[in-house]
């Protein structure tokens, strides 16, 4: 099964309430089966600038890329070509970022968080930086399947705050890895196996700070018929809730397999397609 | 602005002390940082340990309990306005960040901070080391605080009208009610700030409001509305 019919993807992106910049960058595409979402930070346009130099360039390089890889093959050291190639081009784009950051006084201090995930062979590879996370649902279960790099997530990992009541800490908004603000970037990247049904919900904070994941959750069940309206939903409910930050989301639904041909003969036979 | 500490004994303030170190000791032995002079006080009775802007209160193991707002605890997540009660002694936690951060221009600050050692609140040799560098986009904000309150909004009601289930009600208590069959004809009412909604979900027939079709976009529900789905007829009203 082709990739490009076996997910459907829908994204929306808003400044939110409070703000009139949005800083938040989101594409996909669906031909190489790849989301990616960013969430700027830094003075003037830095943010907007750090966050789309992050998802234009990931897009487009993988993309290019792709046309003489597969992202199934297994690459140096036992990887998948494709984690590699999340890996290899976020760190092209911090370098690029870092490079602006340096030599353009206006965007000294920029960075950005990101989300990507990439489908291929039944399996999806999620790389992140930062606290925009991606959550999946999967039959009646909803959940993270990203944690956040922040001093908060440090926190309630070492004991020291519950996760109920880390909603009262005063220091939200604290990442600990960002993408443009080091030489050198740490993604953190799982694969994961897909099943047909699951959703995938990629987000910026602006979601998850003002919704709870219950309702997120809810929202995901009640509304997984129509994607372009659970969207919609979402950034309706963070704005409702006051949309205090911009509020960005890229929602992926699997409606079949797309298991990469193991015969040889489907093998020449998709590569006849090509 | 540091949170900081009201120390106060029978209704007197005896002294205020700002939170602004990393561990901050609480006891009755001189190398403290706040001293208590009175024996029923351990030597070293508790810690608060501050990270940015949140602290953490510790007992220290002490002879006779540290509470706050009247319970004791052993660790303890400071709030603004806390009390603390160490034997006849009181002091009052006072952290107003969250007033301060509400400036339009603070919102959007950046702020890097090369963070080289924070320590837990635990005594333990577990130094607490932050890898790289620590970015504040903007100051702390309560989801929470922000939510519609559900006191101030009346509950929409929808009521089927004909049929077998002719007087059945369906109250929208949740911020979202989907109803409908699966694959065949779904709606879904939103609850918000603004009023009611109805929206189509999925289905290639779409219901009737009044007896007009509904589109893609959300219809915002006014009482007394006729709504049509699959057949069956409700009506939608306020329940004060």
């Amino acid at each position: 099964m082709d990739i490009e019919q076996a997910l459907e993807i829908v994204s929306q992106t808003h400044p939110g309430v409070a703000r009139t910049q949005n800083e938040d960058s989101v594409v996909y595409d669906e031909s190489c089966g790849l989301a990616v979402l960013a969430d700027g930070m830094g003075g003037h346009n830095a943010g907007e600038i750090a966050s789309s130099i992050t998802v234009s360039l990931i897009t487009t390089e993988i993309k290019h890329s792709l046309k003489n890889m597969r992202p199934e093959d297994r690459g140096e050291g036992g990887e998948d070509v494709g984690v590699m190639l999340l890996r290899e081009k976020l760190q092209k784009a911090n370098t690029a970022i870092y490079n602006a950051s340096l030599s353009q006084p206006q965007c000294a201090g920029m960075g950005t968080t990101v989300v990507a995930g990439l489908f291929y062979d039944n399996r999806l590879a999620v790389a992140h930086v930062g606290d925009s996370r991606m959550y999946r649902l999967r039959g009646e279960i909803f959940e993270p399947i990203t944690r956040d790099h922040s001093l908060l997530q440090e926190q309630i990992d070492k004991g020291m705050l519950s996760p109920k009541n880390a909603r009262l800490s005063k220091n939200k908004n604290l990442i600990t890895r960002a993408v443009g603000v080091d030489p050198v970037v740490e993604a953190e990247i799982h694969v994961h196996a897909v099943q047909v049904g699951d959703i995938y919900l990629l987000c910026s904070d602006g979601l998850n700070d003002m919704v709870e994941d219950d309702e997120i959750g809810a929202a995901l069940q009640m509304l997984r018929a129509n994607l372009p309206l659970l969207a919609r939903q979402l950034i309706e409910m963070a704005n409702d809730n006051g949309g205090r930050d911009n509020v960005s989301v890229i929602l992926i639904k699997i409606n079949s397999e797309f298991a990469v041909p193991r015969g040889w003969l489907s093998k020449m036979l998709s590569w006849f397609k090509r | 602005m540091a949170a900081k500490l009201i120390l106060s004994m029978n209704g007197g303030v005896l002294r205020e002390y700002a939170l602004d170190k990393e561990r901050m000791t609480i006891g009755r032995k001189p190398h403290c940082d706040i001293v208590i002079d009175n024996l029923a006080v351990s030597g070293e009775h508790a810690a608060i340990v501050t990270i940015l802007n949140d602290s953490f209160l510790e007992d220290l193991d002490s002879t006779n309990g540290t509470s706050v707002n009247g319970t004791a605890i052993k660790r303890h997540f400071l709030q603004n306005n806390d009390v603390i009660e160490i034997g006849k002694y009181i002091l009052k936690y006072l952290n107003d960040q969250k007033i301060q951060s509400t400036a339009a221009d603070f919102e959007k600050t950046m702020v890097f901070r090369k963070s080289a050692r924070i320590a837990t609140p635990s005594l333990k040799a577990d130094p607490y080391e932050m890898t790289g560098k620590v970015m504040s986009t903007e100051q702390p904000q309560l989801a929470l605080a922000e939510k519609v309150s559900d006191s101030q909004q009346k509950i929409g009601v929808i009521q089927i009208l004909i049929g077998p289930n002719a007087g059945k009600e369906l109250e929208l208590v949740k911020s979202l009610t989907t109803v409908g069959k699966a694959g065949l004809q779904v709606v879904v009412f939103t609850r918000r700030p603004s009023g009611y909604f109805i929206t189509h979900v999925e289905g290639a027939s779409y219901p009737n409001r009044n007896g007009k079709p509904l589109d893609d976009q959300p219809c915002q529900l006014n009482e007394h509305d006729i709504i049509e789905l699959a057949g069956v007829k409700m009506e939608f009203y306020l329940k004060s």
